[in-house]
């Protein structure tokens, strides 16, 4: 069994207070190991990146953590709870050891600083001591991991292209070595080449460094191809965990099976594009049951009146469904 | 609206000035320039705000003093908007020397200074009433928000939807009043608002340095009385108060409206009603406390 670096336990993320709040994230247990790629895959709206900000506790205003715990777990083997540390731990464990690519280069970096002043600012504020000289040459050196020649550090974010912002803001978060990177979208922006190469790069990275990625897109045919394990979330919970082989070839949940028919294999046998009738619940008012049962067409009886918990199935799997009960024990 | 307390509060106090505007001169208990044989009365029952040296009522002189300010206020703030709107959303939308001309003379009349020039016009005039008050101030007050307009209109004619229209062949008066001025809505109301507090402050400025409307009575007249009467040294607060207080009340109603239309523009600026001690902080998200461990 891999070690484990990070840790979530029945969160609940919950948008506004009281009785007009809207829980978006629901009872998600997750772990993630070192050194592995974890997908996070669903519609918009299904709660991934408020997972990914509720755990690290970014979520702007409303959002709220309503329970639960994160547990990261240090270099020297001792454990924290991100959900109840000191704001200063905290904002010593971000960057030097969990990274965030945001959604969006575009907005990301600052338009009137020149991207090597940006790199170096990061460097500045977690090494004091450095030299103005080591803190450029690591900054040139930081481009150089995400492909990027080094006589553009120099460069404004409006004279690059996008896939090189993006990879800007990849060598950015990866500037302080950190142990875990979350990457929320980083290449939806992106045409399917340049997310190729930076996919590529990362994979790379990944090898050399040895950190671990929480990976989060609606792309569920990028995250078969180079995630290790991927987790399918709907309406605020994940319904499905699984490795990305496993995942691919016999997807357990309905909903895990209509995501991987909505887009057509390359190679194989010509099949049927399903997709999934209907649109997401409205959280306000969830339909009783299995959040997906409206939408299912392998609804029975018990899926309406009964919610399924994710646990491991009689399949050896981690699914919430009734078609796979958990098996007891 | 309903739901912000500022715009509401400012609402109606705003409401209750104009209402004494309108029926202030016949709820006025006596004539403001009669004068009786109680002088310098303090408040009482008969003289709610007190007597002048004179024996006149304060009380019915605040009263329908409201009429003039109003007016003034509101007459000079539609001129100055309505130019306002014209100078600044013509020179942001023309290019080249139209556009430039128009943004000189705004420059130009942004640089005078107001009052004194108000001062000049209006002792040059043949004679000074409420309506000459009101087109001077408002004729002098237009050129900031015109410049505002200006910048707000240069950002927006190059937007896509706007190009899309030209590119249809709308009139170029059929996409300002349609595609580019409903974007200025809100800083256009926000200007009215701002210029009708400018023009009932020159107002009473001028009154109060004795240019006012020939027998009419504003609070600024009360107080250019008080002040040449020494209602201070004589400890005549009354006097002066209740005038002042009610500038002060009225521009304070206005203002909060202002503080209602920039938040009703932009929502960041509104204040959550209920965070129930929990702070909300960027970048720290709250955990809320565990019922059970």
């Amino acid at each position: 069994m891999k070690e484990r670096i990070l840790e979530v336990r029945g969160l609940n993320v919950d948008y506004g207070l009281g009785p007009e709040s809207v829980r978006a994230v629901r009872d998600v247990d997750l772990t993630l190991h070192r050194g592995e790629v974890l997908g996070l895959a669903g519609e918009s709206g299904s709660g991934k990146s408020t997972l990914a900000y509720g755990m690290t506790r970014l979520l702007p205003p409303p959002g709220i953590v309503a329970g639960g715990e994160v547990i990261y777990t240090l270099d020297d083997g001792s454990t924290v709870d991100l959900l109840r540390i000191r704001d200063a731990d905290l904002r010593r464990l971000r960057w030097s050891e969990i990274a965030i690519v945001f959604q969006g280069a575009i907005n990301s970096l600052n338009p009137v600083q020149r991207i090597s002043t940006q790199l170096v600012d990061v460097l500045k504020a977690h090494s004091a001591r450095s030299t103005p000289k080591a803190r450029q040459d690591r900054a040139r050196e930081l481009l150089g991991l995400v492909g990027i020649a080094s006589d553009r550090l120099h460069s404004y974010p409006h004279q690059l292209s996008g896939g090189m912002r993006q990879r800007v803001m990849i060598a950015m978060a990866l500037a302080l070595e950190p142990r875990v990177v979350i990457m929320d979208e980083p290449t939806t922006a992106l045409d399917v080449v340049v997310q190729r190469q930076i996919l590529r790069t990362l994979v790379e990275l990944r090898e050399r460094l040895g950190f671990s990625v929480v990976f989060i897109t609606h792309d569920l045919s990028l995250l078969v191809e180079f995630s290790d394990r991927i987790a399918i979330m709907y309406a605020g919970q994940v319904v499905e965990e699984a490795t990305s082989a496993d995942l691919y070839r016999t997807p357990l949940h309905p909903y895990s099976d209509g995501l991987l028919h909505s887009f057509p294999a390359l190679k194989g046998p010509r099949r049927e594009l399903s997709g999934i009738a209907g649109s997401p619940p409205d959280l306000r008012s969830m339909p009783g049951g299995c959040p997906f049962h409206p939408r299912c067409g392998r609804a029975m009886d018990v899926c309406a009146t009964r919610t399924p918990v994710l646990g491991q199935s009689t399949a050896g799997r981690s699914v919430a469904c009734w078609l796979h009960p958990v098996s007891v024990g | 609206m309903r739901n912000n307390p500022k715009a509401l509060t400012g609402l109606v106090a705003l409401g209750v000035f104009v209402l004494f505007a309108v029926v202030g001169p016949w709820l006025a208990p006596f004539d403001p320039s009669t004068r009786s044989n109680d002088l310098l009365q303090p408040p009482s029952s008969a003289h709610w705000f007190g007597t002048t040296h004179l024996g006149q009522d304060i009380f019915s002189q605040v009263l329908v003093g409201t009429r003039s300010v109003i007016f003034v206020g509101a007459v000079a703030g539609v001129v100055a908007t309505v130019l306002s709107v014209l100078v600044g959303v013509t020179a942001g939308y023309l290019s080249g020397s139209a556009g430039e001309g128009l943004s000189a003379l705004s420059n130009v009349f942004l640089v005078i200074p107001a009052l004194p020039l108000i001062v000049i016009i209006t002792s040059s005039l043949p004679e000074t009433s409420n309506l000459t008050i009101a087109l001077v101030i408002g004729l002098t007050s237009w050129a900031w928000n015109a410049r505002v307009l200006r910048a707000q209109t240069l950002s927006l004619r190059r937007r896509d939807y706007v190009e899309a229209a030209r590119a249809n062949g709308e009139s170029t008066w059929r996409i300002i009043l349609f595609e580019i001025l409903p974007n200025l809505t809100a800083v256009i109301a926000s200007g009215f608002v701002g210029t009708v507090l400018f023009a009932v402050i020159s107002e009473i400025t001028l009154a109060f340095i004795g240019v006012s409307d020939a027998g009419g009575w504003n609070w600024g007249t009360v107080l250019y009385w008080a002040q040449s009467q020494q209602a201070l040294t004589q400890g005549a607060w009354w006097w002066f108060v209740p005038a002042g207080l009610a500038i002060a009340l009225l521009g304070t109603a206005l203002s909060l409206v202002n503080f209602g239309i920039d938040e009703y523009v932009n929502p960041r600026l509104r204040t959550r009603s209920s965070t129930r001690g929990v702070r909300m902080r960027v970048g720290f998200t709250p955990v809320l406390a565990k019922e059970t461990s």
